[in-house]
């Protein structure tokens, strides 16, 4: 077998000198009745080829989005990475490393994740960052947690335009630990007044932007009602690309943002792996969940980087830490932060007005159409439509011709009204005037 | 020893000074060329963003440079063994990246119509269905995002369980050999966390287990084999003792690699346990994640298993999202979308590759080459407990004592060896903790010049070279870094400087 690189001489060798008779021997504290026999019922071991040729075939079964014309977001979003990214992240030094728990010989890791928190806090609006978490869900339920420990109270706001997603995995981490969320009906037609849910007891109020229905607003307003009485301002983001062209969370006075950071580095992946990103203000900081990549020194008085304030974390402080999580996203982190170091300022705000002008490009044409509305007054690379019908249908109509239409309503957010017809529609700098001929020529047919 | 040459640059040959990209920046510049963005009217809402926002400026030659110079800073498998005990450092197969990165499989969208992800679809359910046979547990619930999340998920399968039966339970014990994150996601989970001792033997002591369960234990959390490398012989009595106290027997199986295709954990009657595919299942660590965290369910537990889910029938797969689509009694959901999906495709890559043969030759090697190490050191180094060990090979820091060097000083010295050291003080229920897990992807050859290196570093440290050691590591990219400094003023991000 190509990976067991033992020959048969060399185990018996072993075995006579740790003095066991067969390899079964060394498995003799496992009960006899739980001891398999002989291998399970699965098949046998495969050459690259074979494995290759299989995997390939159930590939094949996909249409993936980055081979059709496709209009989908709702929290992923298709965006060109330049080939040097995954060229670089493939570097066996990055990609077989684990945790850096010895800095000496992980600085490569580990001063990369503090460029990672750097341009993260830089492009948030944000005083610090952390070294990521699992996804921009998981990041958003974390971020109401350390909420709820800063306030010591345990309500939170929800908007009713986040992302249905991150609205279900805060509900589900609040839910166990006592917290109740409060969620207004998510109502397109109208901005939410969450000022008025705010009381005494409310730990933090948490609203996207630009929102699930890809509508921006300002926030500074909510952010001083919330300190008003003590309580914090979330932002969540889960189009980063938004961020070089609309004003940052910190800049609207958010506490914490919680963001999804796929767009930058990252492939759509069915949904996973992405990045979770994290950022808030200095003094909070030890409330943080996760890893943090603090500068320091080594005995040369050479500047280093270590991971620090780890006495927040599981594995010192264990029931009483921020967090469980352990393993995060670092390989993710470094697709991003490799992305973003590409563009710089000058390419990231580029991309983000290509973004912007090709969704402004589309909303504009869309517009037009009979019988269908463009329902945002604001947005950034995504909207909604109403069309003439039910807009799950139409999507699947036009996949049946290789083309995605976008985000059925319906499929995230039923009980918002009038759901059946609205279309989430994203664009982004991989759109071509191509693609929007097809997608008006499409919806011009599917909604006759 | 001759002094290190001092250069003029600060770089050692192939050892570069390398700047931070802030520090670099060309303003302006940019690594990729993006088209002029076609002339509109804003829709940005007034909230268009003011000023700069401070990255840097550098071209595509100098973003290359900079990210392979700081590469050749990291220890990695690929670069030699790395026995980080419990982390499971094996050989990353490149077949696995290749398919990740098939383009069926990269540039699907989660939210496609289900009619065009079939394959992705078949994808998570053959995955879990590797794991499913391998584990004997009926179900799996394949999205949590690592170990720890795995772990949280399983605590909230059971939690959802005990309260559909009215029966809200308030404890969950945990040994105290316990890694950091399963007190962590008791808590998370919301319960008090009681930690149970260990007997002499490096096991869970049954006397104290049994004294500790009663009606308002929710679950026991054991890792099995421990985190001492040891195998609990008594777990066929233990899961009896907790499930005649009403709880469930949750197994931490980040240690799985040890019994892969040798023994299923459902025959040692566990009801649930998450497993860590970039562990026993030889996705890249990365440099610390991303990670999956399968977890495998009892028939008892299994509708309880978090949303989304895949099912098929005769019209194929399909995906089941939300609580309100479920006919069964999911807790809610735990990650956005579907799970780490493309560690599931290199996951399955690997079972692939070695097959249910394979697998179980895995397993034999792994603890084949962990009691060749415990038995070619426990003469110079000290062993707390008898072996035979399982994957991995625990020492303590007796073998030290008086020689005025710690664990942590041996390990330093261990680097400039070109060795990643061992996991070190974990467990905790041993003094000054050394803790080696080889893999089953180490050669003999490998081995041999690891033991040959840990017996001339102890007979250094016993033969009272000290300062040595408290000097190393002295030939990497960076000395003994000054962790209390960066602890007590954190500095967090780069910022510009002052002028
Ligand atoms: C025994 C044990 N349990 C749990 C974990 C947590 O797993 P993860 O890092 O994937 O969250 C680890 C590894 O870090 C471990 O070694």
């Amino acid at each position: 077998m190509r990976y067991l690189p033992l020959t048969g001489d060399e185990r018996r060798q072993m075995l006579a000198t740790i003095g066991a008779k067969s390899v079964d021997d060394l498995f003799r504290d496992v009960p006899e009745a739980a001891r398999l026999k002989d291998a399970v019922d699965l098949p046998p071991m495969s050459g690259e080829m074979e494995v290759d040729r299989a995997l390939s075939a159930m590939a094949a079964k996909n249409l993936p989005a980055t081979a059709a014309p496709s209009f989908l977001g709702a929290g992923a979003y298709r965006h060109f990475v330049p080939a040097a990214v995954d060229h670089l992240i493939q570097r066996g030094e990055f990609l077989t490393a684990y945790t850096p728990y010895q800095p000496e010989i992980s600085q490569g890791t580990l001063q990369y994740l503090f460029e990672f928190q750097t341009q993260v806090a830089l492009i948030t609006g944000c005083e610090v960052a952390n070294a990521s978490m699992y996804d921009g869900a998981t990041a958003c339920a974390e971020a109401v947690m350390m909420a709820g420990r800063i306030t010591k109270r345990n309500k939170a706001v929800m908007s009713g335009a986040l992302h249905p997603h991150y609205r279900a995995v805060a509900a589900t981490y609040a839910r166990f630990l006592g917290m109740t969320l409060t969620t207004p009906q998510p109502d397109w037609t109208k901005s939410e007044d969450l000022a008025g849910l705010i009381d005494a007891e409310t730990a933090c109020v948490v609203v996207q932007n630009p929102d699930f229905f890809g509508r921006l607003a300002d926030r500074k307003a909510l952010a001083d009602a919330c300190h008003a009485v003590g309580a914090l301002l979330i932002v969540v983001v889960t189009e980063v690309v938004s961020l070089g062209a609309i004003r940052s969370p910190g800049a609207m006075d958010a506490d914490i943002v919680a963001a999804e950071g796929q767009s930058l580095g990252n492939a759509l992946n069915f949904g996973g792996p992405t990045v979770g990103l994290m950022a808030t203000r200095q003094k909070f900081v030890r409330q943080l969940p996760g890893r943090l990549v603090g500068q320091t020194t080594d005995v040369d008085g050479r500047r280093g980087f270590v991971l620090t304030l780890s006495t927040r974390e599981q594995h010192i402080r264990r029931d009483k830490a921020t967090s469980n999580i352990c393993t995060n996203s670092g390989l993710c982190a470094l697709a991003f932060t490799i992305h973003l170091t590409m563009l710089g300022e000058e390419g990231f705000t580029r991309m983000a007005a290509v973004n912007h002008a090709n969704a402004v490009k589309l909303a504009e044409r869309l517009a037009g159409l009979p019988g269908i509305k463009v329902v945002n007054d604001s947005f950034f690379n995504e909207f909604t439509v109403r069309l003439p019908k039910p807009a799950a249908g139409v999507v699947e109509t036009l996949a049946g011709k290789g083309l995605f239409a976008g985000v059925p309503v319906s499929r995230l957010l039923p009980e918002t009204p009038g759901a059946e017809t609205l279309l989430l529609v994203a664009v982004t700098e991989t759109n071509t005037d191509d693609d929007m001929d097809r997608l008006i020529d499409g919806l011009k047919e599917a909604t006759r | 020893m001759s002094a290190p040459a001092v250069t003029i640059t600060g770089h050692r040959g192939l050892q570069h000074e390398e700047p931070l990209i802030f520090e670099r920046d060309s303003p302006g510049m940019t690594g990729v060329d993006l088209p002029e963005p076609a002339p509109v009217n804003d829709r940005l809402g007034g909230l268009g963003r003011q000023g700069r926002i401070g990255l840097p400026g550098l071209s595509e030659p100098e973003v290359v440079r900079h990210y392979l110079r700081l590469s050749q800073k990291n220890y990695a498998i690929d670069a030699g063994m790395y026995p980080l005990g419990s982390c499971t450092m094996k050989h990353n197969p490149r077949l696995n990246e290749k398919m990740a990165r098939l383009p069926g499989f990269a540039g699907v969208h989660p939210l496609q119509p289900v009619s065009t992800v079939q394959g992705a679809l078949e994808l998570i359910g053959a995955t879990g269905h590797w794991l499913s046979v391998l584990t004997g547990m009926p179900a799996v619930a394949m999205s949590p995002a690592a170990g720890a999340h795995g772990e949280l998920t399983g605590l909230m399968i059971i939690r959802a369980a005990l309260e559909d039966r009215g029966d809200a339970r308030k404890r969950v014990l945990v040994p105290e050999s316990a890694h950091g994150t399963n007190p962590a996601s008791a808590a998370a989970c919301g319960y008090v966390v009681e930690s149970i001792p260990a007997n002499e033997r490096g096991r869970v002591d049954l006397g104290a287990l049994k004294a500790a369960l009663g009606p308002d234990v929710a679950a026991f959390m054991l890792t099995n084999p421990n985190t001492c490398g040891l195998f609990e012989s008594d777990i066929i009595e233990i899961a009896q003792a907790v499930h005649a106290a009403g709880a469930f027997f949750y197994c931490d199986g980040a240690n799985f690699n040890a019994i892969v295709g040798r023994v299923r954990p459902a025959d040692l009657g566990i009801d649930c346990m998450h497993i860590n595919l970039h562990k026993t299942f030889s996705t890249p660590h990365g440099g610390g994640g991303p990670g999956s965290g399968p977890v495998v369910l009892s028939a008892a537990l299994a509708p309880y298993a978090p949303v989304p889910y895949v099912v098929s029938d005769k019209n194929g797969f399909r995906l089941v999202e939300s609580v309100e689509e479920s006919d069964a009694k999911p807790f809610g959901r735990i990650k956005g979308f579907h799970g780490q999906v493309g560690m599931f495709v290199r996951a399955l890559a690997y079972m692939m590759s070695l097959g249910s043969d394979g697998l179980r030759q895995v397993a034999e090697d792994a603890v084949l080459n962990a009691n060749y190490l415990l038995a070619s050191l426990k003469d110079t180094l000290s062993v707390p407990f008898e072996g035979p060990c399982m994957h991995e090979a625990l020492f303590d820091d007796r073998f030290l004592k008086d020689t005025g060097v710690s664990t942590l000083d041996f390990a330093k010295a261990m680097i400039d060896e070109g060795f990643h050291p061992m996991t070190m003080y974990f467990p905790l229920v041993v003094h000054g903790a050394l803790l080696m897990e080889p893999t089953e992807t180490e050669s003999k050859a490998t081995l041999d010049t690891f033991i040959a290196m840990v017996r001339g570093l102890a007979e250094r440290a016993k033969g009272g070279d000290a300062d040595y050691f408290h000097g190393a590591p002295r030939l990497t990219p960076r000395r003994r870094l000054d962790e209390t400094a960066a602890a007590r003023n954190p500095i967090l991000r780069w910022s510009p400087p002052a002028n």
